[in-house]
C-alpha cells in the first residue's frame, strides 16, 4: 500500500478483499475473528468514514493518504474512520497463511540485523512495545526518515502517516492490538497473542515495502 | 472522595437494600477463595456476586476474566508502580487521581483501573433486583435530561461515541447538576487530565473496552449498552446521588 488509495467513481471508500480465506490465518487468528474483524469492524469504519465525507464535500475525492496528512484539521469521524480504514487494509496486507509470508532477506534482513541485532531482536522489541501499549491502538515497524527502522505504537485509530502521531515514518509492518483482534482467541493474554502472530506474518509484503521505501 | 468508598458498598448495600441481594448464591465465596494476598497497599476486592449473577446480560466468563484477570492486573501494576516510588505511598487512591498529571503513567492507567473496576462491580446486581433510582435522583435526571428513557438514549450515546477504550459516565457536577460524560481508557471523572467541564462525582458509570462485551456481544456495543440497564443497581446509584449531594 506504498501507492495512493483512491474513492471509487462515485467518490466513496469500499471495503478491499482479502487475498485469502477468513480460515487462512488459523491457529493464529480464528475464522470468527477473521470474519468480525474484516467484515464488522473494518467495514463499519468504511461505511462511517463515506457518511462523514458525505457531508464534507470539500474533502471528496482525496485519497485516504491525504486525508491522513492533514488529520490534525479532520473532524473527528473523519479522522478515526479514516485511520481505522487505512490501519485494516494495510494489517490485511502484512498477514499470509502460515508458511507462506517467507522470511526477511536480504537489505530488510540487513537493515533488521543493523537496528535489532537479529529477527528475533525485532521480534522481541515488537512484542515489548505491543504488550505495553495501554488500550486500544497498534504495533509499527516504520522505517524513520533516517532511514533506521524502529518500532513504537499509536492510540486508538492512529497511523505514522498521521500529522502529529506518537510515532512517524513510513509503516512497513502493524499488528492491530485492539481487544477485537484477539480477545475470541487469546481472551486477556495479549502477549500469547503478539507472539503467536508472527506465524502470520507476510515478510514478502514487509520486504517489498521496505524496498519502495528505500527508493523513495 | 470523603464518602465514597467503593470497598465498603456491597457491605452497605446488603445491609440497605433489597432481601434477594442478601439471598444471592454462592456470591463472594467465589471471589473470596481467588483474591490473592495483597503485596502492596491495594487489593482486589471479593466480588459482591457471584460470576454468573449477572447473566445473561453479562456472562459468567466474561466476569471471571474481566474481575480476575483485567481488575486483577490494574490492582498488581499499581501495587508495583507505588512500591517503585516511595512518595506514592502515603496518598490514598483518590488523592492520586486528583493529580495524576503530576505522576507516572502506570498510575494513571492503573489506579484508574482499579478506581473504576472497583466502583463498576458494586453498580450492577443481578437483572431485576436493583430497583429503580429514587424519587430525588428521577427528580434531578428528569430535570437535566428530560426523562428517565431520555436519559438512558443519551449514555448510551456516550459509550457508542466514546472511540476506542473507555468509559461512560453520569456524574454529580460541582454546582449539584447531573452531566454524562466519557473518558478515554482508564482515566475517569476524578483526574485532573480530564477537562474541567467533565469533572464530577461519578454516580454511575459503564465500561465500554471490549473486554467488557466482546464474548457475549461481538462488535454489537450498543447492544450491550441496551441491555445493561438490566444489571444497574438503581439502589446504589441512588444511595452515591444522596452522598454526592450531601457532600455540597
Amino acid at each position: 500500500m506504498t501507492e495512493e488509495t483512491l474513492p471509487g467513481p462515485d467518490g466513496t471508500f469500499a471495503l478491499p478483499p482479502l487475498a485469502w480465506a477468513l480460515d487462512a490465518l488459523a491457529p493464529a487468528i480464528d475464522a470468527e475473528t477473521m470474519s468480525l474483524h474484516w467484515g464488522a469492524h473494518h467495514r463499519a469504519y468504511v461505511d462511517k468514514l463515506n457518511a462523514a465525507l458525505a457531508a464534507r464535500p470539500s474533502l471528496q475525492g482525496k485519497s485516504l493518504e491525504a486525508l491522513l496528512a492533514r488529520a490534525g484539521t479532520l473532524h473527528a469521524d473523519v479522522r478515526t474512520n479514516a485511520g481505522q480504514h487505512w490501519n485494516h487494509a494495510f494489517f490485511w496486507e502484512s498477514m499470509a497463511p502460515p508458511g507462506r509470508g517467507g522470511a526477511p532477506d536480504g537489505a530488510l534482513l540487513a537493515a533488521i540485523e543493523r537496528d535489532f541485532g537479529s529477527p528475533g531482536g525485532l521480534v522481541e522489541a515488537f512484542d515489548a512495545a505491543g504488550a505495553a501499549h495501554f488500550g486500544s491502538g497498534w504495533a509499527w515497524l516504520v522505517r524513520a526518515g533516517n532511514g533506521r527502522l524502529v518500532v513504537g505504537t499509536t492510540p486508538d485509530e492512529q497511523s505514522p502517516l498521521m500529522e502529529g502521531a506518537a510515532l512517524s515514518g513510513t509503516p512497513l509492518l502493524v499488528n492491530d492490538l485492539w481487544e477485537h483482534a484477539y480477545y475470541l482467541g487469546y481472551r486477556n493474554r495479549r502477549a500469547d497473542y503478539l507472539a503467536a502472530w508472527w506465524q502470520v506474518v507476510n515478510w514478502k509484503a514487509v520486504g517489498a515495502r521496505f524496498a519502495a521505501a528505500q527508493a523513495a | 472522595m470523603r464518602t465514597l468508598r467503593p470497598a465498603l458498598l456491597p457491605a452497605l448495600l446488603l445491609a440497605l437494600a433489597a432481601p434477594a441481594l442478601a439471598q444471592a448464591p454462592e456470591p463472594a465465596a467465589t471471589g473470596t477463595a481467588a483474591a490473592p494476598a495483597p503485596v502492596g497497599p491495594f487489593a482486589l476486592d471479593p466480588l459482591p456476586y457471584g460470576f454468573d449473577a449477572l447473566a445473561p446480560v453479562i456472562d459468567a466468563e466474561t466476569m471471571r476474566l474481566h474481575w480476575g484477570a483485567h481488575h486483577r492486573a490494574y490492582v498488581d501494576n499499581l501495587n508495583r508502580a507505588v512500591a517503585a516510588d516511595p512518595a506514592l505511598a502515603k496518598l490514598s487512591l483518590e488523592q492520586m487521581l486528583a493529580r495524576v498529571s503530576t505522576l507516572p503513567k502506570p498510575v494513571r492507567d492503573n489506579g484508574g483501573g482499579h478506581w473504576n473496576h472497583r466502583f463498576f462491580w458494586t453498580l450492577m446486581t443481578a437483572p431485576g433486583t436493583g430497583g429503580q433510582p429514587s424519587p430525588r435522583l428521577l427528580a434531578a435526571i428528569a430535570r437535566d435530561f428530560g426523562s428517565l428513557p431520555a436519559f438512558r438514549r443519551q449514555f448510551e450515546q456516550a459509550g457508542l461515541r466514546q472511540f476506542g477504550s473507555g468509559w461512560a459516565w453520569l456524574i454529580v457536577r460541582p454546582d449539584g447538576r447531573l452531566a454524562i460524560t466519557s473518558t478515554p481508557n482508564q482515566d475517569n471523572p476524578l483526574m485532573d487530565v480530564v477537562p474541567e467541564a467533565e469533572r464530577g462525582t461519578p454516580i454511575l458509570g459503564n465500561d465500554v473496552w471490549e473486554h467488557a462485551y466482546y464474548l457475549s456481544y461481538r462488535n454489537r456495543r450498543g447492544e450491550y449498552l441496551q441491555k445493561w440497564w438490566e444489571v444497574v443497581n438503581w439502589n446504589q446509584v441512588s444511595l452515591l446521588f444522596e452522598a454526592a449531594q450531601s457532600r455540597r
